[in-house]
């Protein structure tokens, strides 16, 4: 039997027959590629000057840049407030515990085989904020208090985002499956909740939270400014959630939730261990879409008064003591704010992959 | 194959009652005044053409589906919107569906465990003992860690079943399993629902296949337009039906 042992035939192309089949295949191909390539050519060698070459890294002050490439001097010079804003120098290691907790938490996930990642993932979730909430402002444990409205740079981005990030999605779970309970007034609440925040816009939300919610709330009762902005964005971003997720329970097959009722598991059972497990997987996509965008739109709080990394930067690039370096400051900010989303979304796809057991209904 | 006998002693009575029982779908009158007593053991083959209700009618048993007049009595349980009634009711009423509807999240066993560990609160060690006792029983022991999604139609049908029966219920519901199957893969199914029925599990199965019918029903019940129109012994049934509804059924499904 030579049939059983066929492979499938091996499409192993070597370099030049891959150009010429792929980028000289005709005379309007070919064109394309020599104009991409001239492109690349001019951009490249001016940018790699820009970045690179004819970039200073090195000096004190202002005056050691020459002004022909990126003065990265400026980063570095003033790197402390960008990622810690005006919280004391002496202080910082906190947050500099905080930053590698973090790290310890979740860059493991990205390794297969690291033992006990689970749990490092599960203290990142549950442990890090308890830890955070008393580590980051102080004022017990002996801790000196440090008061939110020093807090800026890229801390408070990864505040801010994190925060609204683990927060929403449970509320936002529990929005969703309130809007598809058979309940009316739960139902009602939820629906109700859902359109009226999801129809306003982030800067609303946060213009709101700063400066109306003071008004309604009774005499003596202060929230910080910081804690406002949180709940704001947080319940902003949960109703985004919710729909993202309203769209992963109504994909799964009306026979999951009869199979689940069948076997007598209940609401909560049938939900949390047969169409949550599923529904979710379903909207990882959309739901890390929602992250991702949400880190981006803490940026926003710039307008209400706090300084997150791009606040930050954008304040400093106003210095009259630095000329132009508002490029080298929007690059860095680009480039930070890109790692992070970068890194949350190649988490996601490795969650998918993980969490696929080859069905396709 | 031996058909166990009838009248065994201790086997309770009217283990499902139903009495005058209707249902809509919105104005459409979907059930009308349906009666029916079921003793335990009992093993019952409902038939009609579709759009009959009948799959209606034992959705109606685990109330996966609301009746809107008369009572469903379950092992002396009424179904009412209680939601403790409905629960109980469904721990002791097991149900196979038509499209399997198996967890493609869980693995073979885990769908087996799933309810026993969380609702029974069996001992997790018991329950997978348990579940590969049924999954031996259905003849797919060496499936136990694959997933859904990797097995055959008909090997997702017998999970289903061992699936239902790890429960231990009173009472087993098949809505047309074998439907959905590829025909070589029905005989498989039977086979084990045949197992099933001599094992003197009560039975109320929704289905076209005649011969199951033939070798396992105590009684055959003939739907159409939402009404029980004729039920009898499977001999009776098939050689001397009463009704014309009846005649022209089996005509039409005898016929080739």
């Amino acid at each position: 039997m030579t049939e059983s042992t066929m492979k499938a035939p091996k499409k192993a192309l070597r370099p030049v027959k891959w150009m010429r089949e792929n980028l000289f295949s005709g005379w309007f191909n070919t064109v394309l590629t020599l104009g991409v390539a001239y492109l690349l050519v001019t951009s490249v060698g001016p940018l790699l000057n820009w970045f690179f070459l004819d970039a200073n890294f090195v000096g004190s002050d202002p005056s050691a840049c020459t002004g022909v490439g990126a003065c990265w001097l400026f980063i570095s010079q003033r790197l402390n407030f960008f990622i810690y804003g005006f919280y004391p120098d002496e202080l910082q290691w906190r947050v500099d515990v905080m930053f590698l907790l973090l790290a310890v938490s979740f860059v493991p996930q990205f390794i297969e085989r690291f033992p006990g990642r689970k749990w490092l993932g599960l203290f990142g979730i549950f442990g890090l904020p308890i830890v955070g909430y008393f580590l980051i402002p102080g004022g017990s444990f002996g801790l000196e208090e440090v008061q939110s409205s020093k807090w800026g740079g890229l801390m408070l981005t990864l505040i801010l985002a994190y925060i609204g990030i683990i927060a929403s999605l449970p509320i936002g779970i529990l929005l969703a499956l309130g809007r598809r309970s058979e309940m009316p007034i739960i139902r009602g609440i939820c629906v109700v909740f859902i359109e009226v925040w999801r129809a306003v816009p982030l800067i609303t939300v946060l213009f709101m939270a700063s400066v109306m919610l003071p008004l309604f709330l009774p005499e003596g009762v202060n929230f910080e400014k910081l804690a406002r902005a949180l709940i704001g964005i947080t319940l902003w971003q949960s109703a985004y959630m919710a729909e993202v997720i309203r769209g992963g329970l109504q994909a799964i097959p009306r026979g999951q939730y009869e199979a689940a009722d069948a076997l007598g598991l209940g609401y909560w059972r049938k939900m949390g261990l047969v169409i949550l497990p599923q529904a979710l997987k379903m909207v990882i996509p959309g739901i890390v879409n929602t992250f991702i965008s949400l880190f981006k739109d803490t940026t926003l709080v710039l307008i209400i008064g706090l300084f997150d990394i791009l606040g930050t930067v954008q304040s400093t690039v106003t210095d009259p003591a630095w000329q132009n370096v508002a490029i080298e400051g929007y690059v860095f900010v680009a480039f930070c704010f890109w790692v992070f989303c970068f890194g949350i979304s190649r988490y996601s796809q490795n969650l998918e992959r993980k969490l696929d057991t080859g069905h396709k209904t | 194959m031996q058909t166990p006998p009838k009248d065994q002693p201790g086997k309770k009575p009217g283990i499902i009652r139903v009495e005058g029982m209707h249902k809509w779908y919105g104005d459409f009158h979907v059930l009308k005044d349906l009666n029916l007593t079921v003793d335990q053991g009992e093993r019952i083959v409902i038939c009609g053409p579709s759009g009959s209700g009948k799959s209606t009618f034992i959705r109606c048993i685990n109330r996966l589906e609301e009746h809107q007049q008369g009572k469903i009595i379950v092992d002396g349980i009424e179904l009412t919107d209680d939601v403790r009634h409905i629960d109980t009711v469904r721990r002791e009423v097991g149900m196979v569906f038509q499209h399997f509807n198996l967890f493609p999240h869980l693995t073979v066993l885990e769908n087996c465990c799933l309810s026993p560990i969380w609702v029974r609160k069996t001992p997790r060690k018991e329950a997978e003992a348990s579940a590969m006792e049924y999954l031996e029983r259905v003849k797919i022991p060496d499936q136990a860690n694959k997933f859904p999604g990797q097995l055959s139609g008909g090997q997702q049908q017998r999970v289903a079943i061992a699936r239902a029966l790890c429960m231990k219920p009173k009472i087993m519901l098949f809505d047309e399993p074998t439907s959905a199957l590829d025909p070589e893969m029905i005989k498989e199914v039977l086979d084990v629902m045949i197992e099933l029925a001599g094992s003197g599990m009560t039975m109320l199965c929704v289905t076209h296949e005649m011969g199951f019918a033939k070798t396992v029903a105590d009684r055959v019940i003939f739907m159409d337009g939402g009404e029980i129109v004729e039920q009898a012994p499977p001999h009776e049934f098939f050689t001397n039906p009463q009704e014309a509804r009846t005649q022209k059924f089996l005509q039409q499904i005898l016929a080739h």
